[in-house]
């Protein structure tokens, strides 16, 4: 219990001087993970609104294969995008092992299929009440995502906000392909598992908390521009 | 181009083994205004949207005068349970407009004269999905008449409207046919049909039973149940 309040007490302390070693951390956890859901989204979205638009003969495996990756163990994608990025695998010679941009390789690889499977959910709704109307208007492929796309937003929106979520809070992946190097790929969840083994549980708890804040004020930032755009409803 | 007429040779429309229309024989020409009726599943609707090309035939033939792809362009279709997107009411009116490339500015200056033609020009950026039934429908007819299509086909969009809705919509149609826009439209208002009508198509078990010109349909069918029809008895 003491270590609980310890950590508070640490957190807030933390934040109230504004800390360089958090700070630091905090803003590269928020720009590795912000990368990798920029990047995800621009994927996952659109391939969610094709498989929700267009019949062809894989299409029921698709959707299987994303709804079963949703779960990919964070660790084994880490070690997958390792050994493709170590020295002596194929994309060696780019040097990407142990950088930030290897963070947000494996964070695009765990949050794609949880994206593109929650937004194909509300878009397949979408579809089926527009079907009729976007066919009798004789409308081309793209322009039928497109719609799909722009008048799904706020649902859009969920899906990236569930990605984040998971990308944020993720250790296995980028503690594997980053190594929590000091002031190069340290963020807050590896300095969370860095601390906890050293048995500094108040700094543990106290960057946990921090985390945990960052996430909700996110959150709650996004939601507060999707509100304020345009009446509210959708 | 002359689009009419509209030829349908032994069309036939079946979902899941079972015929919904057909095999119809059909010849439209390119004037006045087409009233369907029949009883419920009948398959008006499946008639309507076998003619409009939503629904493709599995057997048969049906020709425009004119190459496919281009009728595709010149027709547009009102559904039942209007479809409203996701979108201010003057997003949707100029949708259709969008979608062939009419600049944004262009195309919602346009919208928004037909908007207050229907009457909600104070409403231009309400949502959609907002509005009351009354409102959807003409809402719908708006957007599918702002590409002035050369036929428009209407699937009972007075159903489970009042009397004023229903004669604002008739009176919206009936301009729209004086400026020379084919409707075929299917109806179970008997008194709409005769107001509106032509010719009259009726639809008994996927087949055309009768098809003659409203006036005579009115004076006299043809056939026993085009009489037990208009008299109002159960047809199946």
């Amino acid at each position: 219990m003491s270590d609980l309040w310890g950590g508070l007490s640490q957190a807030f302390w933390l934040v109230v001087m504004l800390d360089p070693d958090l700070v630091e951390i905090t803003l590269r956890s928020l720009r590795v993970t912000l990368t990798a859901l920029a990047i995800a989204s621009a994927i996952a979205l659109p391939l969610a609104a094709l498989l929700a638009v267009r019949r062809f003969r894989m299409r029921r495996a698709t959707i299987a294969v994303l709804n079963a990756l949703m779960g990919l163990p964070p660790v084994v994608v880490g070690l997958i995008v390792y050994v493709f990025l170590s020295r002596a695998g194929p994309f060696g010679v780019l040097g990407l092992l142990f950088t930030p941009s290897a963070m947000v390789i494996a964070q695009v690889i765990i949050i794609v299929p949880l994206v593109a499977s929650i937004a194909h959910q509300s878009l397949r709704e979408l579809w089926s009440d527009y079907h009729d109307l976007l066919i009798s208007m004789n409308t081309t492929q793209g322009q039928r995502i497109r719609a799909l796309l722009w008048d799904g937003r706020r649902a859009l929106l969920t899906a990236a906000l569930a990605g984040f979520g998971r990308a944020i809070g993720e250790v296995g992946a980028i503690m594997v392909v980053g190594g929590n190097i000091d002031h190069a790929t340290r963020v807050l969840t590896t300095a969370i598992a860095l601390e906890t083994g050293k048995g500094e549980f108040a700094m543990a708890l106290g960057l946990g908390f921090v985390l945990i804040g960052m996430a909700i004020a996110v959150n709650l930032a996004i939601h507060w521009i999707g509100h304020t755009e345009r009446g509210g409803r959708w | 181009m002359q689009m009419f007429p509209l030829t349908v040779e032994q069309g036939m429309v079946r979902r899941r083994g079972k015929v919904l229309v057909g095999p119809v024989d059909l010849k439209l020409e390119g004037q006045g205004t087409t009233i369907v009726v029949g009883p419920n599943g009948a398959g008006k609707t499946s008639l309507l949207k076998m003619l409009h090309g939503v629904v493709r035939l599995n057997e048969g033939r049906l020709n425009w005068a004119c190459p496919r792809e281009e009728a595709e362009k010149r027709q547009a279709f009102v559904f039942q349970m209007p479809v409203m997107m996701r979108r201010s009411v003057v997003e949707n009116i100029a949708y259709p407009l969008r979608l062939i490339g009419v600049p944004r500015k262009e195309a919602r200056a346009r919208a928004a004269d037909w908007a207050r033609r229907i009457d909600l020009g104070d409403a231009l950026e309400r949502q959609a999905v907002l509005l009351s039934g009354g409102e959807r429908q003409k809402l719908a007819l708006a957007r599918a008449l702002i590409r002035e299509p050369d036929v428009l086909f209407l699937d009972e969009p007075c159903a489970s409207l009042d009397g004023r809705a229903t004669r604002e919509i008739e009176e919206i149609l009936t301009e729209a046919a004086r400026g020379g826009t084919r409707l075929i439209m299917s109806t179970h208002n008997m008194g709409q049909a005769q107001r509106l009508a032509d010719e009259v198509i009726l639809v008994i078990g996927g087949r055309i039973h009768e098809f003659s010109p409203a006036a005579d349909f009115f004076a006299g069918p043809q056939t026993p149940q085009g009489a037990a029809f208009l008299r109002g008895d159960i047809v199946e």
